[in-house]
């Protein structure tokens, strides 16, 4: 059933209930990935390379196998040597052979901080000991930290059989280019020719990391007989097993993994480091493992996302139509292909209706930590760029910046150059609320600047699963295979209340282990209000026939004459017959006797997920002798569809728009000569504090999605996407110059306004 | 190597534990009194997820030796309702939700409690500044600022009355 209903008619989506989970994240009972402990549980640690590039000579674990209280070690050799095999499982591209090699490094070290082995012992100090007495032998080789000093013929290779994919022909030799993707619309020779003004620029943007706040931990405790349980947060428990019993190869019925709280993702929790490596020394030891890693190891061995270099150019007449664009993007993809170079040459100007388009993009690899998802995987980086350039167009054509915007902005219709041709979207709708935004038109002082960009993200949907289960008493329980990392048990309860029309307090949500529910991707994508709340819709709606049909047969007419409101059975006209209502309750009572529990499973595989656009305004001010860049004022316009619970939604746009703020003026990966990354700590890998930010005002925009019953469209992705655009922006309009180069930090502001 | 026997109350009640002399106060509430509801966002100091008060003051207990809570009154996140009562602070990070995956939010609240215990009517930069030491990666921090401001307002209010 695919319907829109009048917002008027909802009772439950739109409201603010309190969190079902909430009382227990606020009196520190919920459990988290590192808070679970078992009886005889080892702890493990892992050994990493200090190198950024070397071959492995030799490891010799004798030395830490004697040590008291050390009972396993594993290295590469104790896990099946994985052949090259393209899969998606998480939220991109994964090769299940780079994926292994990631987990614990066979061969070579492609970056400081790789894994070379692990260890379990009886406790922390005992684990540490034995990482000291593992002695492993490099050659170390020459390294490549820059991607586009990796593109270079004399760069260091690091795969010698990586050869660049999506070239015609196909290359002779290897290189440390993962891949090409180029792809267009029109002519973009003929659309630069009719331009009467063109704006160019090359944008650099450093590697970012996800930054949640809880480290990765999990727990693993392997059975004689070889079946398996893993506790653990991730973004997807699904994924979890489908990684580790294909880095183990194991069956997938003997792997249960058991989704624990999950402290942020963003992204980063969408692929495995630990739990493999935590199983196969379970097995090896027949106990329990545990595994917790540290901040340090969090910023040197996992995520983060490609730093990139973005060359923009655009074409317009005279009246701001949009002629011709163009970009080449050069993306960091790490020690193994798979940037997100490919989404950001899609997005780069999704948010305009243009003609003629030319975007080019390269995955390159080089000795930093392999790259993973991080909010909008991509997005953020070409739209730095891009929006960038449409500001020095609006300047150069003396235009308003959203009235160019408007002049040239997608809407239901327009043929995106990616491909697909977008169903009702709200852009314009999202520029029209800017646009009338106090904020837009408020008064600015001296030094101070305003700046405005937007955002694109597709949204998914995929395969989720969810079951609705009426209890003896009537209240209900909501079962998902979706970890809930913002909120989504909340939505869940709320869209089955909907549907059932009954008070969410009755309807309790869980996130089911992956052997208690249909298989459910991951929770990434923006899509698990859409998709596994698509489910969750569809199974209360078989629940509410299955009320109707029990309350036909005490009622012994045609369940076409009963009719569902508001939480009870009626008569579904006069001649249905005169019955009082049957409330969900009474008929829940009375389920033994009218064909046993009343339940619903429903597993799908969504399509439809409406794209989503953001716009937002950014007030500076640039403090002419230090640099720094105070953000006075933001306010975050977005399309959401409609939103399920909205202060989850706007917290969605806040902390999306704060991480692109921090993106855009503090944080990078700092990297040294000899390859070693130089802040992996949160004091010198500067995240937002409070103390930076005014308060963050989300207006949300709603125009539904006609393929959910609700109307949501995702919106956890595009708030990251024009943060940078609009603090550069901003920059731009106060001290009179163009920031290229993130972050804009002080020394960089300096720098500009002495030149 | 022998380990120290601590004493302490926690919450209010007599605890004793075990600890080596590396062991942080961060350890022991959460491998020894199994207290963890108090978190490790870094070990190092710099993201106040395991934020506790010790005599009154806030620390960050990664930073403080187990062995240093000798005699020392500690209250932790457990400690903060009243039994099935919720503090105000919890209840209006409930209404406002100004917790996303509720991570950082034990670290906020005990750092939040701290504040209104010192300065029962705080700006809003007042908070932002003395809240600056927690990390919060989902929220962009605008729901937690209003949670403890409306807080700071009903227990002051409250007082009053
Ligand atoms: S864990 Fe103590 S400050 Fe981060
Ligand atoms: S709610 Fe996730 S870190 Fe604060």
């Amino acid at each position: 059933m695919n319907f829109v209903v009048n917002k008027s008619d909802l009772k439950v989506v739109g409201s603010r209930p309190v969190r079902p989970d909430g009382v227990d994240k606020v009196t520190g009972r919920a459990q988290f990935g590192a808070d679970m402990a078992l009886p005889g549980m080892l702890i493990g640690r892992i050994k990493r390379s200090p190198h950024p590039h070397a071959r492995i000579v030799s490891i010799d674990t004798s030395k830490a196998l004697a040590l008291p209280g050390v009972k396993a070690v594993v290295t590469a050799a104790d896990f099946p040597d994985i052949a090259s095999e393209e899969a998606f499982v998480g939220e991109g591209p994964m090769n299940f052979r780079d994926l292994s090699r990631n987990c614990m490094a066979r061969d070579k070290v492609l970056y400081e901080g790789h894994a070379v082995a692990a260890v379990a012992a009886i406790s922390d100090a005992a684990a540490e000991a034995a990482l000291d007495a593992i002695a492993v032998e490099y050659e170390v080789l020459p390294h490549v930290i820059d991607a586009e000093a990796a593109m270079a013929a004399d760069a260091p290779l690091l795969h010698a059989d990586l050869f660049t994919a999506g070239m015609e022909p196909k290359p002779t030799a290897p290189s440390n280019v993962a891949k090409r993707v180029h792809f267009g619309l029109g002519d973009i020779a003929a659309g630069f020719a009719a331009a009467e003004v063109v704006v160019e620029g090359r944008y650099t943007t450093q590697a970012v990391h996800q930054a949640y706040i809880e480290p990765h931990a999990c727990i693993a405790s392997a059975n004689a007989d070889g079946q398996s349980v893993i506790y653990g947060s991730s973004q997807g428990h699904f994924m979890v097993r489908a990684y580790v019993a294909k880095l183990l190869g194991m069956d997938m019925s003997n792997i249960r993994v058991v989704p624990l709280e999950i402290g942020g993702g963003f992204g980063g929790k969408t692929v495995v480091y630990l739990e493999p490596l935590a199983l196969q020394l379970s097995r090896k030891t027949g106990r329990p493992v545990k595994m917790v890693m540290t901040r340090e190891e969090v910023f040197r061995a996992t995520g983060p996302t490609s730093g990139g270099t973005v060359e923009v150019k655009i074409g317009a007449k005279k009246d701001g139509t949009i002629t011709a664009a163009q970009a080449r993007l050069v993306f960091q993809a790490g020690a193994y292909g798979g940037s997100p170079v490919g989404a950001a040459a899609m997005c780069a100007f999704a948010c305009y209706d243009v003609a003629n388009v030319d975007v080019e993009g390269f995955d390159v690899v080089s000795n930093r930590p392999k790259v993973a998802a991080y909010r909008a995987p991509g997005a953020p980086i070409a739209a730095f760029a891009v929006e960038g350039a449409m500001d020095d167009l609006a300047r150069k054509l003396d235009m308003d910046p959203i009235a160019l915007r408007e002049k040239n902005g997608a809407k239901a219709g327009t043929k995106a150059a990616y491909g697909p041709t977008f169903p009702d979207i709200g852009f314009l709708q999202v520029l029209a609320a800017a646009k009338a935004h106090p904020h837009y038109s408020a008064p600015l002082g001296p030094n101070q600047g305003r700046g405005v960009a937007v955002g694109f993200w597709f949204n998914i949907g995929g395969e989720s699963s969810a079951s609705v289960f009426v209890n003896e008493d009537g209240t209900v329980n909501v079962v998902s295979g979706s970890p809930d990392i913002g909120g989504s048990r909340a939505s869940m309860a709320m869209m089955a209340a909907e549907v059932l029309g009954v008070p969410v307090e009755s309807v309790r949500p869980i996130v089911a282990d992956t052997a208690a529910i249909g298989f459910t991707g991951v929770t990434g994508g923006s899509r698990v209000t859409y998709a596994t709340g698509m489910a969750t819709v569809q199974a209360a709606e078989k629940v509410v026939e299955q009320l109707k049909q029990r309350a036909a047969l005490i009622w012994d007419i045609s369940p076409d004459a009963v009719d569902w409101k508001d939480g009870e059975a009626v008569p579904a006209g006069a001649n249905a017959g005169g019955f009082d209502p049957l409330p969900l309750a009474a008929i829940a009572l009375k389920a033994a006797k009218t064909g046993g529990p009343i339940t619903a499973e429903v597993s799908i595989n969504a399509q439809g997920a409406g794209p989503g656009f953001g716009a937002h305004i950014c007030d500076v001010e640039v403090d002419p002798e230090t640099g720094y860049t105070t953000i006075l004022r933001y306010t975050a316009v977005q399309d959401v569809g409609r939103a399920i619970h909205p202060s989850y939604v706007e917290g969605q746009i806040q902390g999306g728009a704060v991480q692109g703020i921090g993106w855009a003026l503090n944080e990078e990966y700092v990297y040294d000569g000899k390859g070693m990354l130089q802040n992996p700590g949160f004091l010198d890998y500067r995240v937002p504090v409070a103390s930076d930010l005014p308060m963050i005002e989300p207006v949300l925009v709603e125009v539904p999605n006609k393929r959910h019953p609700f109307g949501v469209r995702g919106v956890g992705e595009v708030p990251i996407v024009p943060p940078m655009g609009a603090v550069g922006n901003a920059i731009r309009a106060a001290i009179g110059q163009r920031m290229h180069d993130l972050p804009m930090s002080p020394p960089r502001i300096r720098a500009a306004l002495s030149k | 190597m022998s380990r120290h026997h601590v004493t302490a109350t926690v919450n209010g009640e007599p605890a004793e534990f075990l600890c080596d002399s590396q062991n942080s106060l961060l350890d022991a509430l959460r491998n020894e009194l199994r207290l963890t509801g108090t978190k490790e966002g870094c070990g190092s100091g710099d993201c106040g997820a395991c934020s506790v008060i010790v005599d009154g003051r806030l620390v960050c207990s990664c930073l403080m030796l187990a062995v240093e809570a000798e005699g020392k009154t500690i209250q932790t996140i457990e400690g903060l309702a009243d039994g099935d009562r919720l503090h105000p602070l919890q209840r209006k990070f409930l209404e406002h939700a100004a917790l996303q995956c509720g991570f950082c939010t034990p670290g906020f609240l005990v750092a939040a409690k701290a504040l209104l215990d010192h300065n029962p009517d705080p700006t809003e930069t007042e908070a932002r500044f003395w809240l600056a030491g927690n990390l919060c990666r989902c929220t962009g921090y605008d729901k937690i600022i209003r949670a403890v401001m409306d807080a700071a307002a009903e227990m002051r209010q409250e007082a009053a009355a």
